[in-house]
């Protein structure tokens, strides 16, 4: 059975609106990171998709600058989580809310 | 070397050494200690242009030589180049520049000895050399305005040397704010001239000069004469010069009597040809320096500081080069400007050379446990420096003999020169010079009795400071010497470059008339009627009687009456005295009616205004902002979330916009 191209476009956007639920609404710094990654991953689905579908490369390659990009996000983000933990001894976002008038 | 690189060194030396002197030490402060660098520095950039300049005299040349070094600004038709111009006036005023600011530069080192702004002392002087030399080499008229203003500057900032007290740096604002007046309207002179030449170059005003109707000539010859009224310190804007005595002797030397204060005369004599076309102004500058001449004579006799004598003598002096611009004779000024540069500096210097010994003598009281007041300036208290500064005093007296015209010095020279002048052209019938030509017989008579008074009270009689037996001052270094013997030779031997015109029948010539307006660039008037022989020797005589007379009378009044003498002449004068004695009031009466006005209506009416209207806006826009800001600033909730949220929004209501 032939997969067709829609599937794997549905799939992206499910996956992204997870990711964007699971940053606006979760309180957990962690699980806020982690749907972040989840949007990552939805637009590379995405473009290895339409790369397949359209016989062209450039797709693909942009797929490996977005998983550098993830990674780098991921150590910096998850840094900035220990930093933040030391000094609050909290991950919940609600507590970390120093920049209001 | 050609003229153009010797002008570009000439030029360009003093303003090294300024930046040398003045950069330096502000960032290595431990050079600020090295005296002996800085003031070799110093002295050394201004004793090398003194020797380019009197190569490039030696050199001589007919033509004068333009060198533009860069275009300064374009616009349209009009352009302004840098450039200098070497032609004999030039180069008398750099050699006087160069010459006596080299003696005075060494001077001060001697002077300044121990100052703890030593070096600042040395860049002001550097840098006022550069803008004197901008001045008096410059080809147009704002290059020359350029030197003005800088000199205007570098005086201002050495007036105020001492700023520390109060009483000094208002001195220094007092003449800066004057000579702002003059700068006015040398300004809209040269308004009148860039509208009706489309140039400022020397040779474009020259050319395009008779083509102005005569009013504007007026006007134009008018308004450069209030300009050099400011910095020459003419009535009526004269007193800030006495109160420039606020400054370092040896600035008082260099600025305020040798050089600085000439520029007035040197503009004029380098705009002749043009002043030559209007000769109602002139009569109103012949006739301004008569009277200032006059009336700064008399405040002389009656002053106590040894320093203000000699300012007001100066501003009489300038009195006189004015009058001698003023019945045409502009090299005679330039003349008198070269000789007053040589026995004003050497007074000038002597009494930098007394003040330094009485502060000697102040040092010593105070040791000894003495508490009364001391001012080292005072004639008051001098007396009988003959015995303790015997090098001192000669080159004083000679100065002083120089300055009152005794036959034969410089002085005698070039004040009967004037005078002569003064004499031909009322023989050649125009009336006001007969009146300049009395007052100018009349202020050397009082020339010569002040200058005398302030020797005596100085130099001869018996000694007056407290303790007088006990405290002795002493003779000052080489450094104070050597220069003082130098100016004090050339007070005797320069008159000679200006023989009168009796010489001619045994064979001499005016040199300095040859070289400054038969072969030069000053203008001068034809003559119609000529003075005979007789009454030549007739002027020359009583010129020498009044300066002889003058010095014998007040030399037997003061031996035999010393302080006293200034008794009996307060009782001979009574309320004349006073006037002489205050300076005419005129400080009172600029206070009355300039000062006064300003500050109250600066207090009444601006000062309410500025208040309500102008700080009003500025509060009103502050009040407004901090109002906005106050409701917006409720958005930012500090939930990270929220933030994206909106962005979420955002990008969806965007797609929407795009998909639709």
């Amino acid at each position: 059975m032939e997969v067709a191209l829609s599937w794997y476009l549905t799939l992206s956007a499910v996956l992204f609106v997870i990711g964007v639920a699971g940053v606006l609404f979760r309180s957990n710094l962690i699980v806020i990171l982690m749907s972040v990654e989840l949007m990552l991953n939805a637009a590379n689905v995405a473009l290895v998709a339409l790369s397949q579908s359209m016989g062209e490369v450039s797709g693909q390659v942009l797929v490996f600058f977005v998983m550098s990009v993830a990674a780098a996000e991921a150590a910096i983000g998850l840094a900035i989580v220990i930093a933040i933990f030391r000094n609050k001894l909290t991950v919940d976002i609600n507590n970390i809310n120093l920049f209001k008038w | 070397m050609g003229a153009d690189r010797a002008i570009l060194l000439i030029v360009l030396l003093p303003a090294a050494g300024a930046v040398l002197n003045g950069l330096l030490p502000l960032f290595w402060p431990q050079l600020r200690r090295s005296e002996a660098l800085i003031g070799t520095i110093g002295t050394a950039v201004i004793a090398v242009p003194f020797v380019l300049a009197v190569t490039l005299f030696l050199q001589g040349f007919s033509e004068p030589e333009v060198v533009p070094f860069y275009t300064w600004m374009g616009a349209g038709d009009f352009s302004v180049s840098v450039a200098y111009r070497i032609d004999h006036l030039s180069l008398i005023m750099t050699l006087v520049v160069t010459g006596v600011g080299a003696l005075i530069h060494l001077y001060s080192i001697g002077y300044m000895h121990g100052d703890r702004s030593f070096w600042k002392f040395f860049a002001y002087l550097n840098l006022f050399i550069f803008m004197m030399l901008n001045l008096v080499l410059a080809d147009n008229l704002l290059v020359l305005f350029l030197g003005w203003e800088g000199v205007g500057l570098c005086s201002y900032l050495l007036i105020g040397f001492w700023y520390e007290d109060f009483k000094n740096s208002a001195a220094a604002t007092k003449a800066f704010v004057m000579n702002r007046i003059g700068d006015f309207a040398f300004l809209l002179a040269m308004f009148i001239l860039v509208r009706e030449v489309g140039s400022l170059s020397f040779s474009a005003i020259f050319a395009g000069a008779d083509q102005m109707s005569a009013g504007t000539l007026n006007a134009v010859v008018l308004l450069l004469f209030i300009g050099a009224t400011g910095k020459s310190a003419q009535i009526p804007l004269f007193t800030w010069l006495p109160d420039a005595m606020a400054g370092p002797t040896p600035v008082s030397a260099l600025i305020h009597a040798a050089t600085m204060v000439t520029s007035g005369l040197y503009l004029l004599a380098r705009m002749s040809s043009v002043v030559l076309m209007a000769p109602a102004v002139m009569a109103a500058i012949a006739v301004t320096g008569a009277v200032t001449a006059l009336v700064a004579a008399t405040i002389a006799i009656a002053q106590t500081d040894i320093k203000r004598v000699l300012a007001y003598s100066t501003v009489s002096q300038l009195g006189f080069m004015f009058m001698a611009s003023g019945v045409g004779a502009f090299f005679v000024a330039i003349f008198h400007v070269v000789t007053h540069a040589f026995f004003k500096a050497c007074l000038f210097l002597g009494s930098g050379s007394v003040i330094h010994g009485m502060h000697h003598v102040e040092r010593k009281l105070r040791h000894e446990g003495y508490n009364g007041a001391f001012d080292p300036q005072d004639m008051r208290t001098m007396g009988g420096l003959k015995r303790f500064m015997p090098q001192t005093r000669l080159t004083y007296m000679i100065a002083t003999l120089a300055i009152s015209g005794i036959p034969l010095t410089a002085g005698f020279f070039s004040k009967d020169e004037i005078l002569f002048k003064a004499f031909e052209f009322g023989y050649d019938g125009h009336a006001f010079a007969w009146f300049v030509w009395a007052v100018g017989i009349g202020t050397a008579l009082l020339t010569a009795f002040y200058m005398t008074r302030s020797y005596m009270l100085t130099f001869e009689g018996t000694s007056r400071w407290p303790r007088a037996a006990a405290v002795h001052p002493h003779e000052s270094p080489w450094t104070i010497t050597g220069p003082l013997m130098v100016l004090a030779s050339l007070s005797l031997a320069g008159g000679f470059i200006g023989l009168p015109k009796l010489a001619e029948k045994l064979g001499l010539s005016n040199w300095i008339h040859s070289y400054l307006a038969s072969h030069g660039p000053v203008a001068e008037i034809a003559a119609t009627a000529h003075v005979s022989t007789g009454m030549e020797i007739g002027l020359i005589l009583l010129g020498s009687l009044v300066a002889v007379g003058g010095v014998w009378w007040a030399w037997r009044f003061f031996a035999r009456h010393e302080l006293a003498g200034d008794g009996h002449i307060r009782v001979r004068f009574g309320g004349l005295y006073r006037w002489w004695k205050r300076s005419y009031f005129w400080d009172e009466f600029y206070g009355k009616v300039a000062v006064k006005p300003v500050i109250d209506g600066a207090e009444k009416a601006l000062a309410p205004l500025d208040s309500a209207v102008v700080d009003g806006l500025v509060n009103a826009v502050a009040r407004m902002a901090l109002r906005t800001s106050s409701m917006v600033r409720h958005l930012q909730t500090g939930v990270v979330q929220a933030y994206a949220l909106a962005i979420v929004l955002g990008v969806v209501v965007l797609i929407a916009l795009m998909a639709g």
